[in-house]
């Protein structure tokens, strides 16, 4: 897993609630054999158009000051929906390290430290502030997200504290797998079962 | 020291090592696999890795499998799809239940129906429904395929411990009422993130009075509050329930999981971390008007005035008027399946309905049972005649119209009453409007041919 440690990047505004996994990434697309570095492509395309087909001005893909986003600025519930893991490569193959929301469904976040991306909670107050201040120059105005610190903001500007569970920060500065730190409690896992399988024998007799 | 809550209990018999900071590695008893895992078992082997406890995984085919007659392959993407879950279970020796097989089906149906979900287990897949299982007294939830192929492995998973709720339900609820519309109350009254970070344990009268398919349909929806846990309490039912299913049980080693499960209800002191009341002594039967399972309306109710952008964006897509009713909106399709409603109780309640009435000409009207053995048992009971000659396709079971994933879907801007568990923006089809309701109002709905509530229908 690539590591994440600090990055400064542009933040692009998806500031509306409730944005689902479906509307990440379409179903189709997951169980049509587009590798999962291409499903950038098709990431929120259901949020581009307007409802005549004409593409919708103030959508941030349709907006070229963004397309080298790294870092997305989110309403509350991001990522709602499914367990899809495709909704985080979707977004990883748009070029998204980090996701910053007032709330963040518990399946989503946990896919996205599978996949090195960084996700925390601000006060949605604090990210409408940002989205402001990013808004009159993009590419002039980065985000510095800063891992090790715990910390983001402009470069100029006030360090904003945020909080990710220690476990997951050390993963994510380490980019380690998590497989590989498992198979190293062999037989701690072994033991387990040994005792359990006297507990509760039915569970391994199925 | 106060007592447990179930999901303590449960979290606590399955903690192998406690990682600190909340987390901790457990045992995975039962992991279900559908389409989408064949791509998982494929990476684990390109990494070097393989099935460590084949024995409690257990494989069927769902999401991407056509649920026309003779099972028709509509894509090479999804014949490529199906072929490498059968490659993938093959080879790692993985029980499956291919179609036409006895026991294929929907993950979260058959998990129940085959004693596959037992009290007191945790069970993972990946697919966010798996709270359904939390119906059975186990502890259910959806995860990813990186954690997939982590449990796969390890048959082990590590997991940051949740937060308890109880939704206790008080009251009685009326006639007509169904679990469908509980749990479509209570995501009404705690939003579509009121479960975020929880594991929601449903108590009350009414709970226990529900059956235990009535309790998965509960159970199902757990996800659609933000809840990746959503639990009801074993009890009589559910060993009943149970009793002499294939994977279930038997003789000696019954009698001494019957004695773990009855200690597995929270205890009496237990306290948790949030309590919260949804009264149902008013409840009516459930709609949704919007794009979120929390935009919920009593049927006989009226669309209410947007309060924010979403709601305005919900009420364009969807295409209906604040102030107005949605009863009498004309309706282009009706789909009665998913794991959510697709159990032989969803479809007696819809066959009752339908029984001696004609599909309204305008209205695609399908029903998809939940599994082989939901739709044999349907067919020795004549249900699958009663929905054929009212004009409904009798179809073979899987997911479906519920996410389109197979190539089945609702076109763009027809409106569609089902019974399924998500009305989000395309998810029944590019533009497809989606209203959730009951398998009852779903049913009377194909019939008038607009948005009705059975209630009413007097002919």
């Amino acid at each position: 897993m690539q590591p994440f440690t600090r990055i400064q990047g542009i933040a692009a505004p998806l500031l509306r609630d409730n944005v689902d996994t479906d509307t990440i990434i379409r179903v189709e697309r997951l169980f049509n054999a587009v590798p999962r570095a291409d499903l950038g492509l098709y990431c929120l395309e259901s949020l581009r158009h307007l409802s005549d087909g004409s593409p919708d001005p103030e959508f941030f893909q349709n907006d070229l000051r963004y397309q080298r986003a790294s870092i997305l600025l989110c309403g509350r519930n991001f990522g709602c929906g499914s367990a899809r893991e495709g909704a985080v490569w979707a977004l990883a193959g748009m070029g998204i390290r980090c996701i910053i929301a007032p709330s963040v469904a518990d399946l989503f976040a946990a896919n996205c430290f599978q996949n090195g991306l960084l996700v925390f909670t601000l006060d949605q107050a604090i990210i409408e502030h940002l989205a402001v201040g990013v808004a009159a120059d993009p590419a002039g105005r980065p985000l510095v997200v800063d891992l090790e610190r715990c910390q983001t903001g402009f470069a100029d500007g006030e360090p904003i504290p945020f909080s990710v569970a220690a476990r997951r920060r050390e993963a994510l500065l380490e980019g380690l797998d998590e497989i590989d730190l498992t198979l190293k409690q062999q037989s701690k896992i072994h033991d387990f079962r040994q005792r359990d399988g006297e507990l509760r024998p039915w569970i391994y007799t199925a | 020291m106060s007592g447990q809550t179930m999901y303590e209990k449960i979290w606590r018999s399955h903690e192998i090592v406690d990682l600190g900071d909340g987390f901790s590695l457990l045992h995975v008893d039962r992991h279900m696999l559908h389409d989408g895992s064949g791509p998982v078992l494929a990476r684990l082997k390109e990494r070097g890795r393989s099935v460590s406890q084949p024995d409690l995984c257990f494989a069927t085919l769902d999401h991407v499998v056509s649920t026309a007659p003779g099972r028709p392959v509509t894509s090479d993407n999804r014949r490529r799809t199906i072929a490498s879950l059968r490659d993938g279970v093959a080879e790692a020796g993985i029980r499956f239940f291919d179609i036409g097989r006895t026991g294929q089906g929907i993950v979260h149906v058959i998990g129940p129906e085959l004693g596959i979900s037992l009290p007191g287990t945790v069970v993972v897949c990946a697919d966010s429904h798996t709270c359904t299982h939390g119906g059975m007294g186990a502890m259910g939830f959806g995860i990813g395929s990186t954690e997939a192929e982590h449990v796969l492995a390890t048959q082990t998973i590590v997991q940051a411990k949740l937060r308890t709720m109880r939704v206790t339900f008080v009251g009685n609820a009326g006639d007509g009422v169904t679990a469908k519309d509980l749990i479509l109350a209570a995501v009404g009254q705690l939003g579509s993130a009121g479960g975020n970070g929880y594991a929601v344990e449903y108590a009350g009268r009414a709970i226990q009075t529900l059956e235990v398919e009535a309790r998965l349909t509960l159970c199902n929806l757990s996800i659609e509050l933000g809840a990746k846990v959503g639990m009801v309490a074993p009890d009589e039912k559910t060993f009943d329930y149970l009793a002499g299913r294939q994977f279930s049980p038997k003789n000696e080693l019954w009698n001494r999981a019957l004695a773990s499960w009855r200690d597995l209800p929270s205890d009496h002191d237990a306290i948790f971390d949030a309590e919260i009341e949804v009264d149902i002594s008013h409840l009516k039967p459930k709609i949704t008007w919007g794009t979120s399972p929390a935009h919920v309306m009593d049927i006989d109710g009226i669309v209410p005035d947007p309060s924010s952008t979403g709601h305005r964006n919900a009420v364009q897509y969807m295409d209906v008027v604040p102030g107005r009713p949605l009863v009498g909106l004309k309706v282009d399709w009706v789909f009665i399946g998913s794991c959510t409603n697709s159990r032989i109780s969803d479809l007696r309640i819809a066959a009752n309905i339908v029984g001696g009435r004609k599909v309204a000409d305008h209205v695609s009207a399908w029903i998809v049972p939940g599994s082989e053995n939901v739709k044999r048992q349907a067919e020795s009971e004549g249900l699958d005649r009663i929905f054929k000659e009212s004009g409904f396709e009798w179809r073979e079971p899987g997911c479906s119209l519920c996410l389109a994933a197979n190539g089945e879907a609702v076109p763009p801007g027809a409106r569609a009453v089902s019974t399924s568990n998500r009305n989000f923006v395309g998810r029944q089809g590019p533009g497809a409007r989606t209203h959730l309701a009951s398998p009852a109002v779903a049913a009377a709905s194909a019939i008038r041919g607009v948005i009705s509530d059975f209630r009413t229908m007097k002919d």
